[in-house]
């Protein structure tokens, strides 16, 4: 959907000349130094699929907002190339670059961007209304309906607090329907807690429309809540590009690692992110017996007994096999199993597992749709992952 | 060092426009004196207590009660002094020459805020304006317009335009560049983001530059009485050169009583139209209930949704 290549942007009057140092192999200090510009992005190449929500991250200086900016050449380009949808942004003229502003490509900002002097359905119809597009009123109230806004089209943006005011400014890049939307740390003038209200909101409306969104932050929390991938820049170059838990698991250096210890792991990883491979399993109608000789190698209490289709029937427990042992039974049919266990699905933090591992004969069980088991959280496995990896610490 | 005929160079250049661009003076001579005209007979024609009540009705709309009344008293007061004509001619003069001052400053101001070299360029010219005494002005004035109305308008006018200039500059200059961005993102052509964006948010500023024109014309209106326009000024003028203090102060009383009259109401005015609104007092015409009407409930709701 949207590709970028070797993109760069060098701000002052001797740009030329900086982008020569840099391509002769001279550091960004060091051309800046030497021409009194400033390398805010250099070479960023990256690709956004339809429908991924993409994190660009880094500390303030490190060029995320340019690099934003020139997606949809509010910051022009020094050098390379942003395609979107196939289309050449860059080759783009004043009128086509408008269009592409006006409907496909919407932007949110950071302190939202509204105007004062107009209603909050006018502003969320502004874009509609700059370019003379139909159902202006429809449309926009729409979208204030999307953002749970519905009722306040006629107030105007200072009565709102700044959680709503940022909801307006999301519904106006919905209202035009664009399928990119660029995000410009939307969040981070927010309060802690509408901070999290209004990420619940994001991520319920991409749930909804599967939106094409770059979006820019410096919380890496946020980054990792929100993103399907996230990539890392700093001093205006990519350091990593990958998915949340594996820059979590694999930082690429220690600026990454720095910005890794501040997470919070028990939000960002998953089931899926810890799960193992279930050691043993039964089926049902196997002697009992060998289920048992099976639970005493593994030194395991409980055992989770699966279908053909590895559906969950029951879990037999050490204790209940014994008996049926002495009592003579010859197959593990379902009055011997018990329904001893926990499940849940892969898509679940840490946190809400921490009270579902340990209290049962059997390890955690995760199960997809179908209710097909993919794999177990023991309690061990939880807290390792939420121990943070072993490294030096960084102050020495 | 010797001496540099700087004063002997505009006086030639006075005199070659003079002698090259007649028709051009007695042009503009003849559009003002007939816009001057045209409104002093438009502000007079009408019985004096009919202008008061739509001055009084004009500051009851902007102000409230309170000064609607003080309004009301100054003006009576005007016309016991005898000074009513005069008045209503002062305010013609400085109505025209705000009028044109605004006509001229404020898109020389927008031009201004949107290129640093035209702002590099105005702002000493609009310095020389303003610190030049401005008595000098009518002396060109009265060479191009000969006496009467016409060199005090113009003297005045080119006295008033500075602040016009300055203030739109600095209104749009001040506008928050995330919503000029906001609209350029969206795909703004730079004509709907003036019209959209930058005038309406700098109208507030803007505003207070056409208040500091008038005020500024007001008191340059009075000085243009020494070219023998009729109206307040000559009434001043000649209350000096007769050390006449009871009609001095009677005519200054009525130069003071105008300057607040539009100072308040032109400053009322520049209140941002949304935030009027919503301020109890202001808009006092309204009843009561319809304004609480209005501004309590989306309040209220901020309340018990956010919290």
């Amino acid at each position: 959907m949207i590709t970028c290549r070797s993109l760069t942007k060098v701000f002052g009057p001797r740009a030329r000349e900086a982008l020569a140092l840099l391509e002769r192999g001279e550091s960004r200090a060091a051309a800046q130094a030497a021409t009194g510009c400033t390398i805010a992005v250099r070479g960023v190449d990256f690709e956004v699929a339809r429908g991924e929500l993409f994190v660009i991250m880094g500390l303030s200086g490190s060029g995320k907002s340019t690099l934003l900016r020139m997606l949809n050449r509010l910051v022009e380009p020094t050098r390379g190339s942003v395609l979107i949808d196939g289309q050449d942004v860059t080759a783009m003229g004043e009128r086509e670059l408008r269009e592409l502003r006006g409907r496909r490509v919407s932007m949110v900002f950071q302190h939202f961007a509204l105007l004062p002097h107009r209603t909050v359905l006018e502003n969320v119809a502004y874009p509609l209304r700059l370019h003379g597009s139909p159902n202006q009123r429809e449309r926009a109230q729409w979208a204030l309906a999307e953002v749970g806004l519905g009722d306040w089209g006629d107030a105007y943006p200072g009565e709102l607090s700044g959680g709503m005011r940022q909801r307006v400014g999301l519904a106006r890049a919905l209202a035009t329907e664009a399928d990119v939307m660029l995000m410009d740390e939307p969040f981070s003038a927010l309060d802690p807690l509408i901070r999290r209200q209004v990420q619940d909101l994001l991520i319920g409306l991409q749930a909804e429309l599967r939106k094409t969104i770059v979006f820019v932050t410096h919380d890496l929390n946020e980054a990792m809540r929100l993103g399907d991938r996230i990539m890392m820049l700093r001093d205006g170059a990519v350091v990593q590009c990958a998915s949340g838990s594996e820059i979590l698991a694999s930082p690429a250096d220690e600026y990454v690692a720095d910005f890794v210890a501040d997470v919070d792991r028990s939000r960002v990883l998953t089931a899926a992110d810890v799960m193992r491979e279930a050691r043993i399993t039964a089926s049902p109608g196997e002697a009992p017996e060998l289920v048992l000789r099976r639970l005493e190698e593994a030194e395991a209490n409980g055992i989770y007994v699966l279908d053909q289709e590895r559906r969950i029937v029951g879990v037999a427990r050490d204790d209940v096999l014994a008996q049926a042992i002495r009592a003579g039974r010859r197959e593990l049919s379902s009055e011997l199993l018990v329904d001893d266990y926990a499940t849940t699905d892969p898509s679940r933090p840490l946190v809400e597992l921490c009270q579902l591992v340990g209290r049962h004969s059997v390890p955690l069980a995760v199960i997809d749709e179908a209710g097909r088991l993919l794999g177990v959280v023991p309690r061990a496995a939880v807290l390792s992952a939420l121990a943070a990896p072993e490294r030096e610490p960084s102050y020495a | 060092m010797p001496r540099v005929h700087i004063g002997n160079g505009v006086n030639d250049a006075i005199t070659w426009l003079l002698n090259h661009l007649p028709w051009l003076f007695s042009a503009i001579s003849s559009a003002m004196s007939h816009l001057v005209n045209w409104l002093e007979t438009g502000l007079s024609y009408p019985p004096v207590f009919v202008m008061i009540a739509i001055f009084t009705v004009i500051a009851l709309l902007v102000r409230g009660w309170w000064f609607a009344l003080l309004s009301c008293v100054g003006f009576l007061l005007i016309d016991s002094m005898r000074l009513w004509g005069d008045t209503m001619l002062t305010l013609a003069v400085v109505l025209v020459a705000a009028v044109i001052a605004a006509a001229v400053g404020i898109p020389l101001g927008i031009w201004a805020a949107r290129r640093r070299s035209v702002s590099a360029v105005v702002r000493p010219i609009l310095d020389f304006m303003q610190t030049m005494p401005v008595f000098l002005y009518l002396i060109p004035a009265v060479f191009f317009f000969g006496v009467g109305v016409v060199p005090g308008v113009v003297a005045t006018t080119i006295f008033a335009v500075p602040p016009a200039v300055r203030l739109t500059e600095l209104g749009i200059r001040q506008v928050d560049p995330e919503v000029v961005e906001a609209a350029h993102a969206f795909g703004a052509t730079p004509g709907q983001v003036l019209r959209g964006v930058q005038l309406p948010l700098a109208l507030p500023t803007i505003m207070a530059g056409i208040n500091q024109v008038i005020m500024l014309a007001l008191s340059m209106v009075v000085v243009a009485g020494l070219t023998g326009a009729a109206g307040l000024g000559t009434d001043v003028v000649r209350a000096v050169t007769q050390l006449d203090i009871s009609s001095g102060f009677e005519s200054g009383l009525a130069v003071v009583i105008l300057a607040i009259f539009l100072d308040r109401v032109t400053s009322g005015l520049a209140q941002p139209r949304h935030a009027r609104q919503r301020t109890p007092g202001r808009l006092a015409l309204l009843p009561a209930w319809s304004r609480r009407r209005s501004a309590t409930p989306p309040l209220a709701r901020a309340k018990t949704t956010t919290t």
